[in-house]
């Protein structure tokens, strides 16, 4: 029976699904509808949904069926099953994690359902290089009405009273900012976009702007309007070579249309934007810092004060704002900061968005209302710990954040309780790790990566995160001295208190809350030499075991040193003095053998050289088995 | 005279706001930022070959040597990490007998490392070229090296 349904297929663009070959299984919808003659389908892409991990996505319209994990293989049967029959194919359906059902519907689906998108309203519904399709959906509405009904003031007023904080990190009211920087006497003053997302594990600004790009540059104008701002910067980092392409695309329809430029929309104000890549320096993201780079200077930050809304770029009364904040105003103006005042907390309003990566089965953007507490995000949203495992810590905030442990997973998320918790909102990474990651090697991962990012203007910052970083490969290595951790946690103050910016102020955070919450680990590795997570490599070993080991050779042909020996039926036997623990021969040794072992602080007894399978026999050995 | 580089310089006002920006469109041409065109930009700029020096060397993508024909650059994000990105890492380093920061002998490989590239849902990546590569695992990347070279041996 031939269907005679009208179908939109969106295919999702972003970076992730793009990796996933989405562009080319566009092509081939296109291609394969095309062929078919059918008229009544319509295929377009979208920006990042966030939910990276089961792309390349695909939605269809009616009903938005969501698909997953798309290959060119599975066009034609797309468009044979879903398209011509009416039928749609099952087993691309999102499959969850714990239920383990198939589900249909995008509305349906746990890792969507439970959050609140506002920042993300429009990411994955919209072709973010159509400006039509922002429109459609009340874009730009929110500018009309600011230069139409409202003063620079009354725009201010707004945003007070709906307590929109800095998304940035800091958390500072969004609203003072704008009425410091309009209070200014001064000729010239500048808006500036900071989208120099740098902290690792974050990717919500990306998405964002690929996704929905209007949305900052709406939000941007509006603030611009109320500082009285008429240039303005987005500084973005050049690791984000899509999103840059969609906001320039962007920029320009916009000023076709008149809602950036002169006069805009007929009124007396004019506002220009002009697109800054960054150049790979995560300090950059420091607000000072960010101005002397776009003066073409090295980007290294000064003392406050004076404030940037006092002297920012080139001297002149300047507001910086994170992008996930200026993509919440037009909102707020559209919808009145009643309503926007009624979501989150007490102190901390609004939306929230999480990057949740790591050992999560659904890993992507979550925007939840403040408040929420981990355990929801991680379970509800998050489906759990990949495989089931048991949850171990949680790292909020990226190098500048902290690590909390499971007795924090009640804890409702706001600015104010993860810093009483040692961690930060910062840029809003949140990374979820099981059993196997070792914390004193997380907390030396964090600290080498602001180590090296440290601009080195203050000593502290230069070479206090230098000691630390030494004192933990120390402890990693097995080298590590038991009063090493009050020696961390000393130099840790240090480093605090003399830096200048934020960057040296959170760098020990990493730091201090593995100490808090995971001091056994810490101890382990320097009393017992021994990591318990199996991470830190001086501290373990590979060893087959030979009461089960077949023979069968596959390890010894992925060995990249040639630490093993052995021949076709005979146990085989690791050189621990060659052996680089890479750990290929666990990964390669078959399951129904799995004869590959790793363990810390112990020796495994095994046969000095190969000998027959079956032939072993070391009772001490199967007591430790 | 026209330099190679003179046609990225005078798309720029020679203001020093234009630096980075010039900076980055030369080494897109490029490849690399080469001593002479260091002293090109400095004299396009009007400031002094330390200050553009100075300003380059402290932000980490720009390049002061000739990269191979390839980059491969492995993602150290958190994410990455937490999901094996150093394994990624050393499998490159062993296949390609580099460290970062280095090109292989035959010009062929550069090796970089990149703090993030904002996929941290696909972890961990690594991309070669401008291809995110993700999911790695130590034999997806010999996989994918192995293929890469066997598909240039092809096209000669």
């Amino acid at each position: 029976m031939p269907n005679n349904n009208e179908y939109t297929i969106y295919i999702c663009e972003g970076t992730g699904c793009v990796s996933g070959k989405s562009h080319e299984i566009r092509l081939a919808l296109e291609h394969k509808i095309a062929e078919q003659g059918l008229n009544n389908v319509k295929v377009d892409f979208t920006g990042c949904h966030g939910f990276c991990e089961q792309g390349p996505i695909a939605i269809i319209e009616p009903n938005e069926i969501f698909y997953t994990r798309l290959t060119i293989n599975d066009v034609d049967e797309i468009v044979q099953s879903h398209i011509m029959e009416g039928k749609p194919v099952e087993r691309l359906f999102f499959k969850d994690p714990i239920s383990n059902r198939s589900i249909p519907y995008y509305r349906d689906i746990n890792f969507y359902r439970k959050q609140q998108r506002i920042i993300l309203r429009n990411c994955g519904h919209i072709n973010p290089e159509k400006i039509e399709d922002y429109i459609e959906r009340e874009g730009y509405n929110a500018l009309k009405k600011v230069l139409g009904q409202m003063t620079s003031l009354q725009v201010i007023e707004e945003i007070k009273q709906s307590g929109l904080r800095g998304r940035g990190g800091a958390g500072f009211p969004t609203g003072m900012k704008w009425e410091f920087c309009q209070k200014e006497q001064s000729d010239i003053k500048y808006m500036i976009c900071n989208a120099d997302e740098g902290d690792p594990g974050a990717f919500m600004d990306r998405s964002i702007m690929e996704a929905d790009p209007h949305t900052v540059i709406e939000g941007m104008t509006i603030a611009a309007y109320a500082i009285g701002a008429g240039e303005g910067y987005i500084y973005i980092r050049a690791e984000y070579p899509l999103a840059v392409k969609r906001l320039r695309i962007a920029l320009q329809q916009s000023e076709n249309m008149g809602f950036i430029g002169d006069n805009i929309l007929g009124s007396e104000f004019s506002f220009k934007i002009h697109v800054n890549e960054g150049a790979g320096a995560f300090v950059c993201g420091e607000e000072t810092a960010l101005m002397a780079s776009i003066e073409g200077k090295r980007g290294m930050p000064r003392p406050r004060p004076p404030f940037p809304a006092q002297s920012g770029l080139w001297g002149k009364p300047t507001t910086i704002n994170n992008v996930k904040t200026l993509a919440t105003v037009p909102v707020i103006i559209n919808k009145g900061s009643e309503w926007y005042s009624k979501i989150g907390t007490d102190k901390s309003k609004g939306t929230a968005v999480f990057a949740l990566t790591g050992k999560i089965s659904n890993s992507g953007l979550v925007e939840v209302p403040m408040g929420m507490t981990l355990r929801e995000i991680i379970y509800d949203i998050g489906g759990g710990l990949i495989g089931g495992k048991d949850f171990k810590a949680v790292q909020n905030g990226g190098p500048s954040g902290g690590c909390l442990p499971a007795s924090a997973l009640d804890l409702p998320v706001d600015y104010e309780r993860l810093a009483a918790a040692g961690a930060i909102m910062g840029s809003g990474g949140m990374i979820v790790v099981d059993s196997q990651t070792c914390m004193v090697d997380l907390a030396k991962y964090f600290l080498s990566f602001t180590q090296e990012e440290s601009c080195g203007k203050c000593v502290m910052c230069r070479e206090g995160t230098l000691q630390m970083l030494k004192i933990l490969e120390d402890i990693i290595e097995g080298n590590g001295k038991e009063e090493d951790i009050d020696l961390l946690l000393e130099l840790a103050k240090a480093v605090q208190a003399g830096s200048l910016c934020a960057l040296g102020g959170t760098a020990p955070n990493p730091v201090l809350t593995t100490i808090r919450y995971f001091r056994d680990e810490y101890e382990a590795h320097i009393k017992e030499k021994r990591c318990p997570a199996l991470v830190c490599k001086n501290l373990i070993n590979f060893y087959i075991l030979p009461d089960k080991c077949q023979g069968c050779g596959i390890c010894k042909r992925g060995c990249p040193v040639d630490a093993i020996s052995g021949d076709k039926r005979m146990i085989h036997i690791i050189d621990q003095n060659k052996c680089i623990k890479c750990g290929n021969c666990l990964d390669v040794c078959p399951e129904r053998f799995n004869a590959v072992t790793k363990v810390s602080g112990e020796k495994l007894q095994v046969p000095q050289e190969p000998i027959a399978v079956g032939s072993w026999q070391n009772s001490e050995s199967e007591e430790k088995l | 005279m026209a330099t190679t580089i003179s046609s990225v310089l005078n798309q720029h006002s020679r203001d020093r706001r234009n630096l980075i920006p010039i900076l980055q469109k030369v080494q897109e041409k490029e490849k690399y930022l080469s001593p002479a065109s260091i002293s090109e930009i400095s004299g396009y700029v009007g400031i002094s070959e330390n200050d553009v020096y100075s300003v380059a060397s402290f932000y980490s993508q720009f390049r002061f040597t000739k990269p191979g024909e390839h980059t491969v650059k492995v993602c150290l994000g958190t994410a990455c990490h937490v999901r094996g990105g150093a394994r990624v890492l050393e499998t490159v380093e062993r296949e390609l007998k580099i460290k970062p920061g280095e090109t292989t002998a035959d010009g062929k490989y550069s090796l970089e490392t990149v703090a993030c590239i904002g996929a941290c849902a696909l972890a961990p990546t690594m991309v070669l070229d401008n291809e995110v590569q993700r999911s790695m695992t130590p034999q997806k990347v010999v996989d994918l090296l192995k293929s890469r070279n066997k598909a240039e041996n092809d096209a000669k």
